[in-house]
C-alpha cells in the first residue's frame, strides 16, 4: 500500500521534452530517501497540457507540477513527498499567481472539461490491465455477454445518438446494424482507425498511449454485436508508443482471457491484431485502410459495395475510429440517457480536440459537444499568445474548413460546423491568429493532399495539383480575377467526381478561405500585397530610419549580407539581395525593420 | 477469466489504489505534519499506519496527506482532520496508536478525541 502515487506524463509529448529521465531521477531519489515502499510512480499516458510538459501529478493531494526538469525532481521528493510541502515554483499556476491554484480541476484548462474518452488518460497505468479494471474496464464487456443479446447491444448504441469521431459523423449504431445480418454463418471483422494523419492531430494517439484496453474492449463489444469473432487495429508506425502500449495490451488480454477463446465463459472468441501502416494519408479513408490490411497498396476502392456487406476480404466489416471505440464501454455502463443528456440535439456526447497553432495550452482537450469556439479558445485554451488577434480557427485538418472570427460564439457540433461551410473532421483544431494568411493557409493543406494524393482517380491526382498551380501563382502576385473562378470550378468538380474521401473534400480549405476570405485573395490579386505579411514574392524589408541606431546587429546576422551602413548611422537592406528570411527583423532591438 | 466474479475481484483489490486519484471534494482530509520536526518525533510511522488502515478498512471518503511545519514543534507529530462543514481539529503528540483511535472515534464515528487535541494542551 502507498501513500502516495506521482503520476508521471509518458504521452509523446511530455517524453519527448524529457518525462523518461525525470522517470529515472524519481526512482532513484526515492530510493535515496527510503520512500520507495511509500510512493508508487505510475507512467501514465497523455493529460492533454501539452505545451507545459513534462507534467507530473502527486495524488493524493493532486499537486499539478509542469514543465518540470530532471534536475527538479530531487527537490521535489525531498520537500513534497518526504516533508510535505509543494513545490510552489513548479506548480501551474495559469499565470494567475495571486489565486494559488494548487488543484488540477480547479484550472480553466480542465474545469470546462468533460472527460468521457479521455477519462483514464492521465489517470492510470496504460500498461497495466489491472489499473484499467479498477476503473470498471471490461465490466461492459461483461454486462453485455452475460446480460444482453447483440440486437440489444446495437440498439443501445443506436439509442445512445453516438456518432462516428473520425470526421463524417455516420451514427454509429447504424453502422453496426449493418452488418449485423447472417450472424454466426458469415465470417465478419470489426477494424479499429488509428491511422489518424491529419496535420495537428493527436487525439486518437493519446488515447491509445493512454488508455489501450478501452479500444479493446468496445472491440470485442462489437464483435459480439455483430458476430465477429476477429478485430483488426489498423495503427500507424509513426506512432511507437501507442503500438508498443497496445502491444502489451493486447498481450495482457489474452492472458486474463479477455480476449481468446471462451470469454467470461460464455462460448464467445476475439481476437485482436496489429496491423501498422506505412503513413500513407490516404489509408485513414475506410476502403484503403482495409486494402491495407489485406496486404495491398493501399488505394481506395468504390463505393457501394459498402464495407457493412463487402469490407475486409470481401466480408462485412465494422471501421470505427479510435475515439468512437473510446465511448463505448461508458455507454455500456451508464446507459444511453447518460450519454445523450451529454451534447446537443443532433450530437451527443463529448469531442476531443488537438488544439494547435497560435494559442496558448497547445494540448488535448475533451469539450461536451455545443461547447462555443470562444469557450474553448480563451476559457480552456487560454487564448491567443502575445495579445494577437483572433482571425480564424481550422477544423478538420485538410478535409474541413476555417470558421472565421464572425462565428466565434458558435456552438460546436456536427450539424453546425458544416452549416458554415467547415467540418468537425477527427479533431484538430488550428488556430490562426492576425499574422496568418489565409491564402497561404489554403495552400498548405492542399500541398498536403497534393503530397497524399494516392493518384488512383483523376480529378483528385489532377485536380488538386492544378488548384495547387494556381494558389501558387497568386502567392507569387501573378494571379488574375479569371483564377478565382477557375479554382471555384476545379473544386466544384473535384468533389463531385473524386474516388474517395481524400479528394471529395481536398477543396475545402481553398473553398472555405474563398467564402471568409475573399477579401485576402483579391489583394494578392489585385494589389500585389499579401496583407498578413507571409508570402515573401509580395513582402520586402526595410528599414526605418528614424528608429535605427547603426547598431549594426542586423547586418551582421544578414545570411545574404544585403545590409549595408556606417556604425550609428541608420543602415540600409539591398531589396535586390534581400532573401526575406526576416532574420534581421527577429535581431532588431529597437523596431526599426519595417514588412510590407 | 471465466466469470464476472473473477473481474470483480480484480477490481476491488484495485480500486484503493486508483482510486485516490482522484479528487473528492466531500470527502474527509487527515493532514499529518511531515516537516523535519514531524518526521524527526516519528511522524512517518504515523502516516504510514493511516495510509494503512484507510485501505484495510475500504474507506474511498477519507484522503491522508501530507503537510509541513505549522510551528508547533515540540508538540509534534501532528495531525489534522478536516471534516466538510465542521471546525478543523488538530491532534498533537500522536503515534501509530492513538491515529488510529483517531480514525476510528472522530473520522468514522463522529466524536472527538478531546484528550490528545491541542485544546489540551495549555499553550
Amino acid at each position: 500500500m502507498y501513500r502516495s502515487h506521482v503520476l508521471v506524463c509518458g504521452g509523446t509529448g511530455c517524453t519527448s521534452s524529457g518525462s523518461q529521465e525525470i522517470l529515472q531521477n524519481l526512482e532513484q531519489e526515492l530510493k535515496k530517501n527510503g520512500l520507495e515502499d511509500e510512493i508508487a510512480i505510475v507512467k501514465t499516458g497523455c493529460h492533454g497540457l501539452c505545451a507545459k510538459g513534462p507534467i507530473m501529478v502527486v495524488y493524493p493531494d493532486a499537486v499539478f507540477y509542469s514543465e518540470v526538469k530532471p534536475e527538479d525532481v530531487a527537490e521535489i521528493v525531498s520537500e513534497h513527498l518526504l516533508k510535505g510541502r509543494p513545490v510552489e515554483r513548479l506548480i501551474y499556476d495559469e499565470n494567475e499567481p495571486e489565486e494559488s491554484r494548487v488543484s488540477l480541476n480547479d484550472t480553466n484548462f480542465y474545469k470546462k472539461q468533460t472527460r468521457i474518452a479521455l477519462r483514464n488518460c492521465g489517470v492510470i497505468n496504460p500498461e497495466n490491465i489491472d489499473e484499467y479494471i479498477a476503473t470498471r474496464g471490461y465490466e461492459a464487456l461483461g454486462k453485455v455477454l452475460t446480460e444482453m443479446t447483440p440486437d440489444e447491444v446495437i440498439q443501445l448504441i443506436l439509442d445512445s445518438g453516438l456518432r462516428g469521431r473520425g470526421g463524417a459523423g455516420f451514427p454509429t449504431g447504424l453502422k453496426w446494424r449493418f452488418a449485423s445480418g447472417n450472424r454466426g454463418n458469415v465470417q465478419k471483422y470489426v477494424c479499429c482507425n488509428a491511422d489518424e494523419g491529419d496535420p495537428g492531430a493527436f487525439m486518437d494517439r493519446s488515447v491509445l498511449e493512454g488508455d489501450p484496453h478501452v479500444v479493446l474492449e468496445a472491440m470485442a463489444i462489437a464483435g459480439y454485436a455483430i458476430g465477429s469473432n476477429q478485430g483488426y487495429i489498423y495503427v500507424r508506425a509513426e506512432y511507437p508508443i501507442a503500438i508498443e502500449r497496445l502491444r502489451i495490451a493486447i498481450g495482457q488480454a489474452r492472458e486474463y482471457g479477455l480476449l481468446g477463446k471462451d470469454i467470461f465463459g460464455t462460448g464467445f472468441d476475439f481476437d485482436i491484431d496489429l496491423r501498422l501502416g506505412a503513413g500513407a494519408f490516404v489509408c485513414g479513408e475506410e476502403t484503403a485502410l482495409m486494402t491495407s490490411i489485406e496486404g495491398n497498396r493501399g488505394e481506395p476502392r468504390p463505393r457501394p459495395p459498402f464495407p457493412a456487406v463487402k469490407g475486409l476480404f470481401g466480408k462485412p466489416t465494422i471501421l470505427n475510429n479510435v475515439e468512437t471505440w473510446a465511448n463505448i464501454p461508458q455507454i455500456i455502463l451508464n446507459g444511453p440517457e447518460w450519454f445523450s443528456s451529454v451534447g446537443t440535439e443532433k450530437s451527443k456526447g463529448t469531442k476531443v480536440f488537438a488544439l494547435g497553432g497560435k494559442i496558448n495550452n497547445t494540448g488535448l482537450v475533451e469539450i461536451p459537444m455545443g461547447t462555443t469556439l470562444r469557450t474553448v479558445i480563451e476559457d480552456i485554451g487560454g487564448g491567443i499568445p502575445g495579445g494577437k488577434k483572433f482571425k480564424a480557427a481550422q477544423t478538420g485538418g485538410p478535409s474541413g474548413g476555417c470558421i472565421p472570427a464572425e462565428h466565434f460564439d458558435i456552438e460546436i457540433d456536427y450539424d453546425n460546423l458544416l452549416a458554415i461551410g467547415s467540418m468537425m473532421g477527427s479533431g484538430g483544431l488550428i488556430v490562426m491568429d492576425e499574422d496568418n494568411c489565409m491564402v497561404d493557409i489554403a495552400k498548405f493543406f492542399l500541398q498536403f493532399t497534393v503530397d497524399e494524393s494516392c493518384g488512383k482517380c483523376t480529378p483528385c491526382r489532377v485536380g488538386t495539383k492544378r488548384m495547387l498551380e494556381i494558389l501558387d501563382k497568386i502567392t507569387e502576385g501573378k494571379g488574375t480575377m479569371e483564377d478565382l473562378t477557375t479554382l471555384e470550378d476545379l473544386a466544384y468538380y473535384i468533389k463531385e467526381s473524386a474516388l474517395c474521401g481524400l479528394g471529395q473534400t481536398a477543396p475545402n480549405p481553398v473553398l472555405s478561405t474563398l467564402r471568409y476570405f475573399r477579401d485576402e485573395y483579391e489583394a494578392h490579386i489585385k494589389e500585389k500585397k499579401c496583407p498578413a505579411g507571409v508570402c515573401k514574392s509580395l513582402i520586402n524589408f526595410y528599414i526605418d530610419p528614424d528608429k535605427c541606431k547603426g547598431c549594426t546587429l542586423c547586418a551582421r546576422n544578414c545570411p545574404a549580407n544585403a545590409i549595408k551602413g556606417e556604425v550609428r548611422n541608420p543602415h540600409v537592406i539591398d531589396i535586390e539581395k534581400c532573401v526575406k528570411c526576416g532574420t534581421c527583423m527577429d535581431n532588431c532591438k529597437f523596431g526599426a525593420i519595417i514588412k510590407k | 477469466m471465466k466469470s464476472l466474479e473473477e473481474l470483480k475481484a480484480i477490481r476491488e483489490k484495485m480500486q484503493g489504489q486508483v482510486g485516490f486519484r482522484s479528487e473528492n471534494e466531500d470527502g474527509t482530509r487527515v493532514v499529518v505534519g511531515m516537516a523535519t520536526c514531524g518526521i524527526a518525533s516519528g511522524a512517518r510511522p504515523v502516516l504510514n499506519e493511516l495510509v494503512k488502515q484507510v485501505n484495510d478498512r475500504k474507506l474511498t471518503d477519507v484522503a491522508v496527506t501530507q503537510t509541513g511545519c505549522i510551528g508547533l514543534c515540540q508538540y509534534e507529530p501532528i495531525v489534522e482532520v478536516y471534516k466538510p462543514g465542521e471546525e478543523k481539529v488538530t491532534y498533537v503528540k500522536m503515534t501509530a496508536d492513538k491515529a488510529v483511535e483517531v480514525l476510528e472515534k472522530h473520522v468514522l464515528g463522529g466524536t472527538v478525541v478531546e484528550d490528545y487535541t491541542l485544546n489540551k494542551i495549555k499553550l
